[in-house]
Formats: C-alpha cells, sequence, structure tokens
C-alpha cells in the first residue's frame, strides 16, 4: 500500500516537474533576453554597439529549469512529510563525526604544507595554496580570539580590528625602532635584533593588544548589547584614524615598510653561509620562510584554541558563559562582573594581537588600509556563521568563508565572452555571496554550523547539550 | 537574638522618584521573615537594595554588624548572602549541573560533591535533569534550581524574591515546604518577598507589609494574617 502510493505520486510528479521547468525555462529565456542577452557598450570610439550574451542567458534558464524541476521532486512534492528522517540520520552521523572533528582538522592542518607541495608538484608552485593557507590560518585565529569575547562572555564587539591593528603596528613599531636595535645590538652581541627581533616583539605585541582591551574595556562596562556594539565599532575607527593621522608615530597612510623578516629562532632564512638552508643542508629556497610561517600562525591557533578551551574549564570561562546567559544572576552569585568582562576583553585582544604581529611579520608592511571595519565585520561573521562559542563551526566557516572569497578569485571562465565579458571580476561579487551566505545559515541554522556543544564540565560523561529551545541569538 | 539584617531609614531613588521612604526592618539569625505586598510597592526594589544594585542612597543595612550599605553587590554576595533574584534568572543554556556549579563558584567548589548531594535530597526533579539545558525545564523545576544554586554557597541568610511567581499551587507548597524544612533542620534564616500573602504569612515567623516604599504594618506572620486591613487588602480570596 505504502509503495503503491508514492509510486503513483511519482508517476504523477514527474510528467509535472517536467513540463513547469520546460515552461520557466523558455519564459526565463525570453524574459533575460532584452534584459540580459542584449548589451550596449560604448566603443572607444564613441558610438554604442551591441554585444550579443545568449550564452549567459541560456545558463540562467538552464538554473531556473534545474532549480524548479529539483524543487518539485523534493519541496513541492506532494504529501512530502516535513521534518525528516534523513534530518535525523544527518544528526547522529554528525554526532559521531564530531569528536573526531578538531584531531582530524589539526592533522590536516599540520600535513598542509606536505600535501599542498605534493599537489602543485614541487616546492616553488605550492606557493599559491601555503598563501592560502596563511591567509585562511590568520582568519581561524582571529576568529577564535574574537570568540572568546562574543561567543563565550557574549559582548558584542564590532572593533575588534582595533586590537589586531594594535598588534601589527606595536610590531612594527618595535622590530624596526633604532634606539632599540642598536641598544640590544651593542649589550648582546651584532646581529642580535635581526634574528630574536620577531620572538622579543611578538609576545609584547600580544601583551600591548591585551593592554589596549583593558582601555577600551573600562569605559565600556556599563554597556550591554547594541550599545557596546556601538561604542567598539567606534573605537575601531579611533584606531584607524589616529594611525593614518599621527604620521609622526606611524608615518600615516604611508605606512611602516622594512619591517625585520622572520627567523627560524634566530636562524635567517637568507641564502647566506649562516642561513637556514646552508645549516640543515637544504639547498635554498625562498619557500622555506613562507612554510615556517605558516608554521608559526599554525602554532599561534592551537595556542588561542587551547587557550580557550582551558580557560573554558576554569572558573573565570565559567563566569564568561554566565555572564553571557544572565548578568544579574551572575552578580547575585557573587561574580564580580567588572572584572569578568575585562579579563574576556583583554585575552580576547592579546589574541587579536597576536595574530596582528604575525600579519606585520609575514607581509612586512603595515599601513592603515588593512585594519577597515570590514575586516572586523568578516571575523565577526565568521564566528556567527560557525556557531557562538564552538570553536571548530568557527574554524570551519572561516576556510569557507575565506577559503571560498579566494576561489573566486579563479572563476576565470566566466569571463568568456559569451558568458560575462572580460571586464567581468568575480571577486568584486565576494561580499554578495557574503551576503547570501550569512542569509542561508541564518535561514537553515539560526544558531551557526555548529549549534550544540558539549556541557563544559561533567560529573561522570559528557552529555551533549543541545541548541534546541533556547532562545535565538541570544549570545 | 541578635539581628543578622537590619535595614535603618534605607531609602532607594529611581532617578528622583523615591521608591523606598525610608525603610526599617530586621532580620534575626534563624528566623523567617516574610515581606508582603502589592504590585509597584517597592518589594523588588528593596530586595535589590540589600544586594546594593540599586544602592541605597540613605540609610544604613547592616549584616552580621557590619556596614555592607556601600559595598559593590559581588562583595556583598560574597559575605554569605545568597538570592534567588525574581524571575528566577537561572543560565537558559548552561546544564543544570553547570548552573550549580556557579552557585558554588564562590568557594571555588570545596564542599561541592557534599552539597550537590544535599540538593539532589531536597530536590530529587533536579537529579533526573542534571544534564539538562536549565532553559528546559518545567517553571517549578527552574525555582528549584535558582533556590538550590543559592543554597551551593552555603549561605547565612537566603534571600527568596517571588519563589511562587507563575507556578502552579501545588509546586508553591513544595517550594514553601522545602523552605520550612531548611529553616527547621539547618537553621537557615530567609527572608521572603511574596505576594503569595497567604502562604507566605503562614510560613513566616515575623511579616512586615510594605505599601508605597514605606513599612505600615510589622508583626509575627499569625498576628498580620488577622488583621482586617492585611485581610481585606492581600488576601480577598487568597485563603
Amino acid at each position: 500500500m505504502q509503495a503503491g502510493v508514492s509510486a503513483g505520486s511519482r508517476e504523477a510528479v514527474l510528467p509535472v516537474a517536467l513540463k513547469d521547468s520546460a515552461i520557466s525555462a523558455v519564459l526565463t529565456f525570453l524574459v533575460l533576453t532584452p534584459l540580459v542577452g542584449l548589451r550596449a557598450t560604448e566603443d572607444s570610439g564613441g558610438p554604442l554597439i551591441l554585444t550579443y550574451r545568449f550564452g549567459l542567458v541560456l545558463i540562467f534558464a538552464a538554473i531556473v529549469a534545474v532549480l524548479r524541476f529539483v524543487l518539485h521532486l523534493t519541496l513541492w512534492r506532494p504529501g512530502r512529510i516535513k521534518g525528516a528522517r534523513r534530518n535525523a540520520a544527518l544528526a547522529s552521523l554528525a554526532e559521531k563525526a564530531e569528536p573526531l572533528a578538531k584531531p582530524v582538522f589539526f592533522a590536516f592542518a599540520i600535513a598542509f604544507p606536505v600535501l599542498a607541495i605534493l599537489a602543485a608538484g614541487d616546492l616553488g608552485s605550492s606557493r599559491y595554496y601555503i598563501d592560502l593557507g596563511i591567509y585562511i590560518m590568520t582568519y581561524v585565529m582571529l576568529g577564535w580570539g574574537l570568540n572568546i569575547v562574543v561567543g563565550l562572555a557574549g559582548l558584542l564587539d564590532l572593533g575588534y580590528v582595533a586590537f589586531y591593528a594594535v598588534g601589527a603596528y606595536a610590531f612594527a613599531l618595535l622590530s624596526t625602532s633604532v634606539p632599540l636595535n642598536d641598544f640590544l645590538d651593542g649589550h648582546l652581541g651584532e646581529g642580535f635584533w635581526a634574528a630574536w627581533a620577531f620572538w622579543l616583539c611578538l609576545p609584547i605585541s600580544g601583551l600591548l593588544a591585551g593592554f589596549w582591551g583593558l582601555i577600551l574595556g573600562f569605559p565600556v562596562l556599563r554597556l550591554r548589547g547594541d550599545y557596546l556594539a556601538i561604542v567598539t565599532l567606534a573605537f575601531g575607527e579611533i584606531i584607524r584614524l589616529v594611525l593614518i593621522n599621527w604620521v609622526d608615530l606611524t608615518n600615516g597612510g604611508a605606512g611602516i615598510s622594512s619591517i625585520p623578516a622572520i627567523t627560524f629562532f634566530g636562524i635567517p632564512f637568507t641564502s647566506g653561509d649562516d642561513g637556514f638552508a646552508a645549516l640543515f643542508g637544504l639547498p635554498f629556497n625562498a619557500m622555506h620562510r613562507i612554510i615556517f610561517l605558516y608554521f608559526v600562525i599554525l602554532a599561534l591557533a592551537a595556542l588561542t584554541a587551547l587557550a580557550t578551551v582551558r580557560l573554558r574549564r576554569m572558573p573565570v570561562g565559567r563566569a564568561w558563559e554566565a555572564l553571557r546567559e544572565d548578568e544579574i544572576a551572575c552578580r547575585s552569585l557573587g561574580i564580580n562582573t567588572t572584572l569578568t568582562k575585562l579579563t574576556a576583553f583583554s585575552i580576547g585582544a592579546m589574541f587579536g594581537g597576536f595574530a596582528g604581529a604575525f600579519f606585520a611579520v609575514r607581509v612586512r608592511f603595515v599601513s592603515p588600509e588593512s585594519f577597515t571595519f570590514m575586516e572586523s565585520a568578516v571575523i565577526l561573521a565568521i564566528v556567527v556563521l560557525g556557531g557562538m562559542g564552538s570553536q571548530m563551526g568557527v574554524a570551519a566557516s572561516a576556510i569557507l568563508l575565506i577559503g571560498g572569497m579566494e576561489l573566486l578569485r579563479n572563476l576565470t571562465f566566466l569571463k568568456d565572452p559569451w558568458l560575462l565579458g572580460a571586464d567581468f571580476d568575480p571577486t568584486l561579487y565576494r561580499m554578495l555571496i557574503f551576503g547570501f551566505a550569512m542569509v542561508a545559515v541564518m535561514v537553515w541554522r539560526p544558531r551557526g554550523l555548529v549549534s550544540s556543544r558539549l556541557a563544559t564540565i561533567f560529573l561522570k560523561e559528557r552529555k551533549k547539550v543541545s541548541g534546541d529551545l533556547v532562545k535565538e541569538g541570544h549570545g | 537574638m541578635s539581628a543578622l539584617l537590619s535595614l535603618a531609614g534605607v531609602k532607594t531613588f529611581y532617578g528622583k522618584i523615591m521608591a523606598l521612604r525610608g525603610v526599617d526592618l530586621e532580620v534575626n539569625e534563624g528566623e523567617i521573615v516574610t515581606l508582603i505586598g502589592a504590585n509597584g510597592a517597592g518589594k523588588s526594589t528593596l530586595m535589590m537594595t540589600i544586594c546594593g544594585a540599586p544602592r541605597a542612597q540613605e540609610g544604613t543595612i547592616l549584616f552580621a554588624g557590619q556596614d555592607i550599605t556601600r559595598l559593590p553587590t559581588h562583595e556583598i554576595m560574597r559575605m554569605n548572602i545568597a538570592q534567588s533574584p525574581e524571575g528566577r534568572r537561572i543560565f537558559p543554556r548552561m546544564s543544570v549541573y553547570e548552573n550549580l556549579q556557579m552557585g558554588a563558584a564562590l568557594h571555588g567548589g570545596v564542599h561541592f560533591a557534599q552539597d550537590l548531594e544535599r540538593m539532589f535530597e531536597m530536590f530529587p526533579r533536579l537529579k533526573e535533569r542534571l544534564h539538562q539545558r536549565g532553559g528546559t525545564l518545567s517553571g517549578g523545576e527552574q525555582q528549584m534550581l535558582a533556590i538550590a544554586r543559592a543554597l551551593m554557597s552555603r549561605p547565612r541568610l537566603l534571600l527568596l524574591d517571588e519563589p511562587s511567581l507563575g507556578l502552579a499551587p501545588l509546586v508553591v507548597r513544595q517550594i514553601f515546604d522545602v523552605i520550612r524544612d531548611l529553616n527547621q533542620t539547618e537553621g537557615l534564616t530567609v527572608f521572603l518577598v511574596e505576594q503569595n500573602a497567604y502562604h507566605a504569612l503562614k510560613l513566616a515567623h515575623r511579616g512586615y507589609v510594605l505599601v508605597n516604599g514605606a513599612i505600615t504594618m510589622a508583626g509575627t506572620g499569625r498576628d498580620l494574617l488577622e488583621r482586617p486591613e492585611v485581610k481585606a487588602a492581600y488576601l480577598e480570596g487568597g485563603a
């Protein structure tokens, strides 16, 4: 009986679906032909010339047809039962996979340079992939850092880039500082600063950024939610404007260049006799430095993740989570909310500062342009899309968003004259796709990609705390 | 008996509006004292003023002989005062277990396991729900959790703000029974703010009536229950 019904409905569905998608395709083609298919462009000489883009129209029509066909067979299917067994199966699969997510992620991250070299063929041509890996990993780290502030403590920070900038500029200014260089070289031997600048300035930059977190924290302690967001947004802008206008210190919009390069714990990546390659008996290759940079950012990101995990199990981490839930209840339990907020702000800022210092040593040039509000927005989007408070979710969304935007650069086939034309630049549309991704995730997974979490502390066994039945967007 | 908590001439303002007009009140060691009053009389304000948020602008609040009027909230709570705030305010996304751990945060969880067992005896339902999120509990269970969380800090004084709010009569009785038990067996001092005047006055040793930010009547619970003014204003149809 059951089988007969489903077979019968499929028979009825298929012709309807085909007919509807054919009609939709034709209609789309007709509507889009004048709108998209014919394009008037100005010739260099002056007169308008008409270009034809029927290929593009056909592609749009095909997309519409296929989408409607799929919808007929799935969502619009008569008698379809909502809610789904398939989802349950998927959920149980996800549950089984979850404990593996972290080891798999880190194993892949560690093996990534090797895989990239194997995939690209040789060391030199793997540069693109490893650069991309560094780029993504920087955002994973920033996401994890902001996750402490937004995901754990529930303080909406729209100016996280300020701490990234403080870290980067602190690093740039310290490592290019001539008096410091002369002083340390004078006392500890010539070449000391060139060899150790990064390893000395990295912690200092992080601490300075953490200190700035404290400074920002004090005035905004009384604020919550929207008001806090506005003040942090303003703070991010203030830092950027100060960097532009305080020309004496920061060299203004021209930025600071010739930042000393990273060393392998004191051994420079140069082709000389005392360089990394010579000492390890390898042929010199500029890629050594890039791969080392990758491992440095991986270590920094891992440090962020580890610190977050440890902090969550400590009283201060639990106080953050409680603060996110209910500030008044927190105070009624004797928790010093002032101190709790300040620690969240400054620890989050510190990791932002580390990432900033890394950025400065990787690019070896900093300018205010790198620290616009857009960066804050992207980092926050990564945290929100990933599921606030979830580390693997944040890593996944960083890979999706940053890697996805990078993929757009490679869609060169769209530049075919039959499609969008040579002056079409897919990267310009990355923010659009960003927006679509945000909307899609918020519709289907309102609490982020990874929305359930393990209880931070547990009695005998770990039990999953599901994301259901909880107010959405509530921290 | 010496007063564990005493308020003298406490005035609290919201902006320019005086919410408490000089309240005098005492809670002795080992007592259950209840404060009843209509909506907007200032009951919760009084409760929160004891906790220092909002702060009393005039008058003094003494706890165990020490002036706590100007102390920050978290320091007040660290003097072994525990509060189950109005509306329960449990942590909805944290498990019951984590909620209880937050309650014990003050002592760094020194006698946590022991206290946890005590709470399970008192509220067996919490044991069943231990790994559920706080937000998924029923109203009565949430209230039990709020009280248990407050008790985890081993308080000398328990402040309860409307524990019967929005609960079924049977659940209210359960909760009041627990409060009575705590008081009789462990000698816990309880200051209870209630709208449910009949049950609260029956439970309490002494009671106060708050009208428009000022105490208008005081007496033993039984005594207040008998008074015609109280009957007329707070017990009509309630008993």
